[in-house]
């Protein structure tokens, strides 16, 4: 895209930044295609689209080892797909079939692996932060070295039981990341009309947590950053707050007419700031790969993609004796 | 082969809707995220998005057309090398979601009420030792036990440390754990709350006390939302093992803020599991179990009862299951059911109306959810009458839901209406006079059982 500057030189090797390109595209990709199956009434309830966010989480992924863990919100289906958790599962849960994460009792917003350590999938905004921070209480109690990713929006910043959280975080020292995704809007309400302070980053301030804003269009930024919290928390220096400016392309769910903001506006940023349009001009552009590379990666997310709505199509609804299934766990 | 795009259903009610504008003509090339038409729901004008790529070969639904139904063809898109003329060979859009409509749900047969099996195994075996312990002691010597024998279990909550505990139910427990282990939290109830369930899905075992079930209200949310729905959401990936703990109901001259009775709120929530003892056999027996137990369980005290002293038996490794009732007086005119604090006024009735010659029979609940119907069931079999006995509001009760349930199972055993003696219908009252009003006495239900037996 000719209108971009590409200043930063790649910190990673040719293969690593296929490598996002190709998680990136496939959470763009899975989510064109949710959005398509909620048109033909296939997915139901809520849906929210992570299109526009997939540098956050790709580039932080790329700064987690195995067995550290991560929980969200309810916009998580990007970190689900970045974290290796299986699209036709994922897909099948929107679908609320037998063949998804949950077994099609939780949905969109509610999906969770165990093996992959994401830990939800959280339908309560700012639930979760706590929740994430008590995942890094149990590996700090078992001294594992493990950090958590908590992820959180700009709206959620403005809960109460944010700073509960940042408070103990700090009086603990939990290895504990949070990670503010700041899109901009809180469903319908801009940053500026909900939140006093222009970098949210800076309230970690008054519990002595320390923050940062990150460009989160630019993955390899998002990736420096990551790798810096990660550093601090697993040293065991306590929580660290990463800010990242992204940008949501789509509505806050399915059922929004997105009125507070212009298409321009949308526009504007897709045309100048895409994050995979990034990473693709910086393949090109460093000769890493040809148009026909791309192409072929292209062609191979397509094509998971499909398949993972042909799963989520063909699954069977959940047996009927599922209602009562996994109300308690058997003592 | 050309691809048709169809009506999209743009909010979760969505059937049909009007395609008010279209944003590309015939002949148009189009790419993923482009807006292709305005779209009039019930609730809004929406822009609908192209989702692959492609050219417009033909428009099929004009700009204008109301009642539009979801899932109609309202275009066609050429991909690349295709052109108008393959427009035949696009395949009629198959009606999707009715082919995932559900399956109707078999109906409910009509089942008769079953004959009730109750448990009464005895608690512990007959001529063991006992020892004489306050509630306090049992709670505390639960936690120690179950502290040593397994080392993710711990303890957090506002004072429980240094303090030695609001009300000493953790008293020496710093001592012996260290504070790793017995960890002072600061007044957030909402923040410990959810670091709780968030460290019992990182594989530890975690005691959540309340300095009073009134401070929890703020952290209800995480005890409900994530707590008890989390395994259920997960497929059973995720169970959370915790228990939430502390001093529910009334104690004296607290106001309202400060006296309210929980069971029936939390007794309502599938996921958890609630008990609130009366004794202190029952207070260790139960928390133990609460502890190893696999799932949140709701631990209901009363600080009216920490410092009343019961025989405890002195067995290594002494549990009460979750869940079973215990007849603690039996009888054969009436039944009582009763639990926690509530068991004082049951007792007390029973012994006077002993007197009066009236044979009551008392049970006490111990678990809220699972109740243990069949013990209430086989009881009220027996005596045809029954009143229930507890501190909490009237609306919606604990007693409310052991009425319903008889009438469902035993209503050709009932000889009377059940009647609920519970707290009165208000906020509670500070003055000392107004308080002991407020609350349900043995007086009352000694009223009721005269009521139930006609006398």
């Amino acid at each position: 895209m000719a209108t971009r500057k590409t200043t930063k030189k790649p910190n990673v090797s040719a293969d690593e930044l296929k490598q996002y390109y190709r998680d990136m595209l496939l959470i763009r990709r899975f989510e064109e295609k949710a959005g398509q199956l909620y048109g033909m009434g296939l997915i139901g309830g809520f849906c929210h689209l992570y299109i526009g966010q997939e540098a956050v989480v790709v580039g932080l992924e790329a700064s987690a080892e195995d067995g550290d863990k991560r929980i969200t919100t309810y916009r998580d289906h990007g970190h689900m797909l970045a974290c290796g958790m299986d699209p036709n599962g994922v897909m099948a849960e929107l679908t609320g079939r037998e063949g998804g994460y949950s077994r099609g009792k939780g949905g969109s917003m509610h999906m969770f692996s165990k093996e992959k350590d994401f830990y939800g999938g959280h339908g309560i905004v700012g639930a979760n932060v706590p929740l994430g921070a008590g995942l890094a209480f149990a590996d700090k109690y078992k001294e594992n070295g493990r950090v958590t990713f908590t992820y959180f929006g700009d709206g959620a910043a403005n809960q109460g039981q944010v700073y509960e959280t940042f408070n103990m975080a700090a009086l603990w020292d939990l290895p504990v990341i949070f990670v503010i995704e700041n899109n901009q809007y809180a469903m319908g309400t801009s940053q500026k009309r909900s939140t006093s302070t222009p970098d949210i980053y800076t309230r970690g301030a008054a519990f002595g947590i320390p923050g940062e804003a990150v460009d989160g269009m630019d993955v390899l930024a998002v990736k420096a950053a990551g790798e810096k919290a990660v550093a601090h928390c697993r040293s065991g220096k306590g929580p660290y707050i990463l800010e990242i400016k992204t940008y949501r392309y789509r509505g806050h769910s399915m059922s929004d007419p997105a009125k507070y903001r212009t298409r321009e506006e949308v526009q504007k940023i897709r045309d100048e700031k895409d994050c995979i349009e990034h990473v693709r001009d910086l393949l090109l552009e460093g000769k890493h790969a040809s148009e026909d590379d791309l192409k072929a990666i292209d062609k191979e997310i397509k094509a998971i993609v499909n398949a993972s709505a042909d799963f989520a199509k063909e699954s069977p609804e959940p047996d009927l004796s599922e209602l009562w299934t996994d109300v308690y766990v058997d003592a | 082969m050309p691809t048709e795009i169809l009506m999209p259903a743009l909010s979760p009610t969505m059937e049909e809707g009007t395609l008010a504008k279209w944003l590309v003509k015939e002949g148009d090339t189009v790419s993923s995220g482009d807006i292709l038409a305005e779209i009039e729901t019930d609730k809004a004008t929406m822009e609908f998005e192209a989702v692959d790529e492609g050219t417009i070969g033909k428009i099929l639904v004009p700009e204008g057309t109301e009642a539009v139904k979801v899932n109609t063809a309202i275009a066609v898109l050429l991909e690349e090398g295709e052109s108008a003329d393959d427009i035949g060979a696009a395949p009629t859009a198959p009606a999707e979601a009715e082919t995932a409509a559900p399956a109707p749900a078999a109906a409910a047969p009509a089942k008769a009420p079953e004959a009730p099996t109750p448990d009464t195994s005895p608690d512990w075996p007959e001529g063991t030792e006992m020892v004489k312990m306050t509630v306090r002691e049992a709670l505390n010597a639960a936690m120690a036990e179950e502290m040593r024998a397994d080392d993710t279990v711990f303890v957090m909550g506002e004072e429980v440390a240094e303090y030695q505990g609001a009300y000493k139910i953790t008293q020496n427990l710093l001592d012996e754990f260290g504070a790793k282990r017995v960890i002072d939290t600061p007044i957030t109830e909402h923040g410990f709350a959810g670091i709780g369930v968030g460290a019992a899905w990182g594989g530890l075992r975690p005691i959540v006390e309340f300095m009073t079930w009134n401070f929890a209200m703020q952290a209800i949310d995480q005890i409900i939302n994530s707590a008890a729905k989390t395994n259920y959401m997960s497929g059973g990936q995720l169970g959370c093992s915790i228990v939430f703990r502390g001093p529910n109901g009334a104690a004296a001259r607290v106001g309202a803020q400060h006296s309210q009775d929980y069971a029936a709120w939390y007794a309502q929530v599938p996921g958890l599991k609630v008990v609130q003892p009366y004794s202190a056999a029952d207070a260790k027996g139960l928390l133990k179990s609460a502890i190893r137990d696999p799932n949140p369980v709701v631990f209901l005290e009363n600080e009216i009862l920490y410092g009343k002293s019961f025989e405890v038996p002195k067995i290594d490794d002494f549990t009460i299951p979750i869940g079973k009732a215990r007849v603690a007086r039996e009888g054969s005119d009436v039944t009582i059911v009763s639990f926690g604090i509530g068991m004082t006024y049951a007792l007390e009735a029973a012994e006077k109306l002993a007197g009066d010659g009236v044979s009551a029979e008392v049970i006490d609940l111990r678990s809220l959810r699972p109740i243990d119907h069949d013990t209430v069931i086989a009881s009220v079999m027996k005596t045809n009458r029954c009143v229930t006995v507890e501190e909490g509001w009237p609306v919606a009760s604990i007693g409310n839901h052991i009425s319903a349930t008889l009438m469902e199972r035993a209503f050709d055993y009932l000889d009377a209406p059940v009647i609920n003696c519970t707290g009165k219908d208000v906020p509670m009252p500070y003055a000392a006079n107004l308080e002991k009003l407020a609350l349900t006495s043995t007086a009352e239900v000694i009223e009721a059982v005269n009521q139930v037996t006609y006398r």
